[in-house]
């Protein structure tokens, strides 16, 4: 027999999955919850916690799986960095120089989009319009949008890390 | 033209705005109250139908009538969904809205909700505003302790929850089928209508989808009446007996190569050029404008001898474009090579694209490889019409695909291509003079990657 493997899902993270469940008249859409929910906790979602997802949610694990990896947003391979900056790409910061931006960043940080630096401390995603144009470019990293980048305020951003 | 006074905009930027406080000092909540008092659901959606109140999230279908679909009688529930993955490229309106004033769409929800009878409510927020999920629950937690949502709402035999559901930054959930489809737990794939979501929808149930904005502007009919609404914009055309006009304020996005860019309130009907000069202070740095997307990208571009255009449901329409959509105008200076600009929109539809539909899916992906080596020098003149043949088959509006971003990606490739041809076969011929006249096929292997 096998001995008895470790839960990725800790107790906190289970009852705060479980709270979503009055929400919702079926288990299944809790799936998006509570893969934010770990998301949030481990910063990523590996295969382990998804069996024990989908053992919460009275599902397959392939469901859970068939809808986390639609989206993109969740790793699976190993967690993202201490903060996860979103550099948008799209027209209005492109306008004013949002790709530049975005190259800086990742020149300075030695990484690609979608990479994290060897310390841990920084991953670079980039995002499709995250709404704040009015404030192009801009990047959004936890519940921040750092806004009117230039090249400096970038370095500054880094420096900050 | 005098100015406008704003009404969704009203409360944006006074102090603690985002708090019931200072939205009841101002007069928040009182329609809600006097709905719930003296008028019945079917009151409310003869009211909002009379205003001839149109989605703001992009199709502009007529909310009212979208209310009069869900059946009569039904045991229930009855789902209500508000569209807050607002993810058109430079739109930001809804943002404003729920970070700033979010009791004024909480309002609107529950009028709503009160108005199609539904039980439950649910608003699909996008993943990429953090701030508005925080000012959302709080307001929401406002609501509950104050009696105007949970059981027998302001003593009546009403009772409603609202809960925020967030997204997982993918496009494709902006659209209302998508977005039921990720609601329920699965992958944000669009589904065939019939049947529409008023019959079956979220949890195979009666659902109501709809927009932020669309909701705020509901608050403001209750409270103020259907002939006020109607009073502003830009009434419905005497000879289409089935134009619903272009009736209401509206959030105006501007953004791109301006002096001041933002959103503004304005009746429908404003063109763009007056937005772009007297609102958005005019092309930065002293330069001309060369071109301007009237609404988001998906729906095509204005060149700028064109930037008379009404932005009504109506107005872009007749331009060329697709429609009005999120009314979120970018402005491109001169300096713009429109190759980028159609490489990024294109690059964004891409990836955005949901993988359900064999046309949308290739055609989005195989244009962006064009334009990726047009870019990259090995362009030839017969892309532009291979790239102008996908633009023409993609889409529902050809009947190739099951939603509309295939459409979003097909006009900003034929309104480019079509409307500056030129600069296309200028820049092929510049980057590739050896090459620009042949015609043989590419082999698969030299597909080249810009970024």
């Amino acid at each position: 027999m096998n001995p008895p493997t470790e839960r990725i899902l800790n107790d906190t993270i289970v009852a705060e999955i479980k709270a979503y469940f009055p929400r919702y008249p079926t288990r299944q859409a809790v799936t998006l919850p509570a893969l934010h929910v770990v998301n949030r906790h481990l910063r990523y979602v590996p295969l382990a916690a998804v069996v024990e997802i989908a053992a919460l949610l009275e599902l397959h694990p392939a469901d859970v799986q068939d809808t986390l990896s639609f989206y993109g947003f969740f790793k699976q391979d190993a967690p993202h960095g201490e903060t996860r900056a979103w550099v948008c790409r799209s027209i209005a910061c492109a306008l004013r120089g949002g790709e530049e931006v975005l190259e800086h960043l990742c020149h300075k940080a030695g990484i690609a989009p979608g990479q994290t630096t060897p310390d841990g401390k920084l991953t670079i995603e980039v995002a499709e319009c995250l709404g704040a144009c009015e404030f192009a470019p801009c990047l959004l990293a936890g519940d921040i949008v750092h806004k009117d980048l230039t090249i400096e305020q970038a370095d500054v951003f880094l420096s900050q890390l | 033209m005098p100015d406008f006074e704003p009404v969704l905009l009203a409360n944006i930027g006074k102090p603690e705005s985002h708090t019931l406080k200072a939205y009841e000092a101002a007069g928040g909540y009182r329609a809600l109250k006097q709905m719930l008092k003296e008028k019945t659901p079917l009151d409310v959606v003869e009211l909002v139908k009379s205003s001839n109140l149109r989605g703001r999230g992009g199709a502009g279908f007529p909310c009212g009538l979208k209310w009069s679909f869900l059946p009569k009688d039904h045991p229930g529930p009855i789902y209500m969904c508000v569209n807050a993955d607002e993810s058109e490229p430079a739109t930001f309106n809804n943002r404003i809205l729920m970070e700033q004033d979010p009791h004024q769409m909480l309002e609107g929800t529950i009028l709503g909700c009160y108005a199609t009878r539904a039980s439950t409510a649910y608003i699909y927020l996008r993943y990429e505003y953090p701030q508005a999920l925080n000012r959302l629950e709080a307001a929401i937690a406002e609501c509950y302790a104050q009696g105007y949502l949970g059981k027998n709402i302001l003593g009546t035999e009403f009772s409603l929850d609202i809960y925020v559901h967030r997204g997982a930054a993918a496009y494709i959930c902006g659209e209302e089928t998508g977005l039921i489809e990720s609601l329920e737990g699965k992958r944000a794939w669009p589904r065939i209508k019939p049947p529409f979501p008023a019959v079956e929808g979220l949890f195979r149930k009666p659902t109501v989808v709809n927009n932020v904005e669309t909701l705020c502007c509901v608050t403001h009919i209750a409270a103020r009446g259907a002939d006020w609404f109607k009073s502003i914009g830009v009434p419905s055309d005497p000879n289409n007996p089935r134009d619903p006009g272009s009736y209401g304020p509206k959030l105006y996005c501007i953004s791109g190569h301006v002096n001041k860019p933002g959103c503004y309130e304005l009746p429908l009907g404003v063109t763009c050029g007056e937005l772009i000069d007297r609102h958005g202070g005019g092309v930065w740095k002293g330069r001309k404008a060369k071109a301007a997307v009237p609404g988001g990208i998906s729906m095509g571009l204005l060149t700028a001898a064109e930037f008379d255009c009404p932005l009504d449901f109506a107005g872009p329409g007749r331009y060329g474009c697709l429609g009005l959509g999120t009314a979120a105008v970018t402005v491109l200076d001169e300096t713009v090579s429109i190759v980028d600009f159609l490489h990024n929109t294109t690059r964004f539809m891409a990836h955005e694209s949901c993988g359900q539909c064999t046309p949308c899916r290739e055609g989005t992906a195989w244009a962006l490889r064009l334009l990726e080596r047009i870019k990259a020098g090995k362009g030839r003149l017969a892309d532009l019409d291979l790239i102008l043949e996908i633009g023409d088959n993609i889409g529902i509006i050809p009947g190739t695909t099951i939603c509309g971003l295939a459409d979003g990606a097909a006009w900003p490739m034929k309104n480019s291509i079509r409307k500056f041809r030129e600069e296309f076969e200028q820049h092929i011929k510049g980057t590739n003079p050896g090459g620009y006249m042949v015609t043989e096929a590419v082999r698969a292997l030299q597909v080249i990657k810009v970024h």
